[in-house]
């Protein structure tokens, strides 16, 4: 049975139709990237699959389970979510804000048990975050804090990871970490799809790449596969020149810049602004 | 630290019990605590024990709730609102409940029927703020806080215009705005106290949801926590809590505002800790502000919002200073 299953998913915010028709289904555990221009419908696709936002038609299936028959709080025990801006301006230290994860599995008056501290201190030591469980989250960098949003993730113990532009701000170092740290997670059972702008750091991590245009997944596939000039032209109306690593033959596109073909693009001859 | 967490507590309880009595013993007779022993034990003489069980207790048991109660609601709406500005008055309440106490004092009505007008003008106002900021199912919280914020000029303008046309009620309508628990009896007490005490009690269990809500409300929904209902629930029982105070307290600034950031400094941002600790202290806060009300210019009184607002808002720009030198930002 698939982990998860996407049926002829639509959504629109009142008339503006954003996903239009999105079908996959993935049976095992990997890392998944989405690309695409903004406003092609990335967040939206990912807020519908966790539950967030409910569709205008279709469905999600969780393991085989309607999304729509879950409650907010059995949806939380399968799902975990890193969001896009990371919201810090509170004084909880990293290990409340960690165990906030385990909400999802205690009732309502029930204090947390040894073994959620358990599987706290474990995901905080997976991620790399232990050393600042008496931090408040305010003092770290934002690397760390993206790290403590995905160690409270786990400590949902999700069977699937949901992450939006989690690279976005970071310099090159931690944007390796984060994607290196989410790759063993794929590799450990979890089914990771997240948001990334970087085309070549997705080609690099990524065991699959969807292609958004206008909501809908135009291209999807080994990175191999998919990222061709004519997918990237079409997803982002640009040129790019596609390169291969010659180690790990995994493609790398760089755009051209030629005004001609990428009207974006405003060559120094030709800037007469001033 | 649970240890110490604990031991605060106990102080904090100790301090309230001693306070309490205290203010029983001054006023503007002085009664010693032999004396009140006695009372409540069936004795004493016909003044004191009139003084005492008709006009102190009620006097002191109800600042004691309605700084409790406002303390609460403060905590709770910081958190909800994700806003160490807000307090309970932020929507609007305070200003709907001076509306209906001017309408009951031009209207010559009784203790009761301004209590009653009071409650029932701030909850209408509130709804109101409400209705306005919601779009759909979904209510915007930057929505409401900004509603509530142009209602209250709105409804403030009205007032002062009532006050203009009605000179000789000018004076005991600004009293009222002033707040104040010199017109506290029995009826007061018995109206009030069991929905400050159970609304507190009911908002206090969806403190751990609060404490989620303050890492982002979307966030805070991928825990498993439902915010729409949380929201709503805690904007409606903060709402009467803080109507019930109103009504028979007038506007007491402050109390709501500091109290939650002062138990934050001690003992630390997690609700289920925070607001207890917030009720014990806002209680402690309020009994002192009343004792002193009647006290510094004996025999007159002076309105008990003058005492919190000099004597609290000294002390929270000293915890803001001591905060900035320790290169720690409080918020």
């Amino acid at each position: 049975m698939a982990i998860l299953r996407v049926d002829n998913l639509h959504f629109s915010y009142g008339k503006k139709k954003i996903l239009k028709g999105i079908n996959f289904s993935i049976d095992k555990s990997m890392l998944i990237g989405i690309i695409g221009a903004n406003g092609s419908g990335k967040t939206t696709l990912l807020k519908n699959i966790s539950g967030y936002l409910k569709s205008t038609s279709g469905n999600v299936f969780i393991a085989g389970k309607n999304i729509k028959d879950f409650t907010i709080k059995e949806k939380s025990r399968y799902i975990g979510y890193v969001p896009q801006d990371i919201i810090y301006d509170f004084q909880f230290n990293c290990f409340d804000v960690i165990m906030m994860g385990r909400i999802p599995f205690l009732k309502r008056f029930q204090m947390e048990r040894k073994e959620d501290k358990d599987i706290v201190k474990k995901c905080m030591k997976i991620t790399n975050t232990w050393q600042f469980k008496k931090t408040s989250i305010k003092k770290l960098s934002g690397g760390e804090r993206q790290r403590v949003y995905i160690a409270r993730a786990l400590a949902q113990n999700p069977k699937i990871l949901l992450m939006d532009e989690p690279v976005s701000h970071l310099d090159i170092k931690y944007q390796i970490e984060i994607l290196s740290l989410v790759k063993d997670l794929s590799l450990n059972g979890i089914l990771v799809i997240t948001v990334l702008h970087d085309i070549n750091i997705a080609s690099q991590f990524c065991d699959e790449i969807f292609i958004m245009k206008e909501g809908k997944i135009i291209d999807s596939g080994y990175p191999k596969n998919v990222i061709t000039p004519n997918n990237i032209k079409s997803a982002f109306s640009i040129d790019v020149e596609l390169f291969e690593n010659p180690t790990t033959h995994i493609p790398y596109v760089i755009a051209s810049l030629n005004e001609k073909n990428n009207p974006a693009y405003r060559s120094y001859e030709s800037n007469k602004i001033l | 630290m649970k240890l110490k967490k604990t031991i605060y507590f106990i102080i904090a309880l100790l301090l309230l019990l001693f306070i309490f009595i205290i203010s029983i013993s001054i006023g503007t007779v002085k009664i010693p605590v032999h004396e009140i022993i006695n009372i409540f034990n069936g004795g004493g003489n016909e003044t004191s024990r009139t003084i005492i069980l008709n006009l102190r207790l009620p006097r002191v048991i109800a600042s004691a709730v309605v700084g409790m109660g406002l303390s609460v609601v403060g905590a709770f709406f910081q958190g909800l609102l994700r806003n160490p500005m807000a307090d309970p008055y932020v929507l609007g309440i305070s200003s709907g409940a001076a509306f209906g106490a001017t309408i009951a004092i031009i209207s010559g009505f009784g203790m009761f029927g301004l209590n009653f007008m009071a409650f029932v003008a701030s909850l209408i106002t509130v709804f109101l703020v409400y209705i306005i900021s919601k779009t759909g199912t979904k209510v915007s919280m930057t929505a409401m806080l900004l509603a509530g914020t142009a209602i209250s000029a709105f409804i403030s303008a009205i007032i002062s215009l009532i006050m203009l046309i009605n000179h000789d009620e000018f004076t005991r309508i600004v009293f009222w705005t002033m707040g104040g628990f010199n017109l506290i009896n029995w009826n007061s007490v018995a109206f009030t106290t069991p929905i400050i005490l159970i609304g507190s009690l009911a908002m206090y269990v969806f403190s751990r949801d609060i404490n989620a809500i303050l890492t982002g409300e979307e966030a805070a929904e991928h825990l498993g926590i439902n915010t729409t209902l949380v929201k709503k629930i805690i904007l409606v029982i903060g709402s009467l809590v803080t109507a019930a105070a109103v009504s028979i307290s007038g506007i007491i600034g402050f109390v709501g505002l500091i109290i939650p950031h002062i138990s934050r400094i001690i003992v630390g941002p997690d609700n289920r800790v925070l607001v207890p600790f917030s009720a014990i202290s806002g209680a402690i806060f309020l009994t002192c502000a009343n004792t002193l009300s009647q006290i510094i210019l004996k025999p007159s009184e002076i309105p008990i919002g003058i005492i919190t607002a000099t004597f609290g808002g000294p002390f929270f720009i000293y915890l803001l200073i001591k905060h900035k030198r320790k290169g720690e930002r409080m918020f």
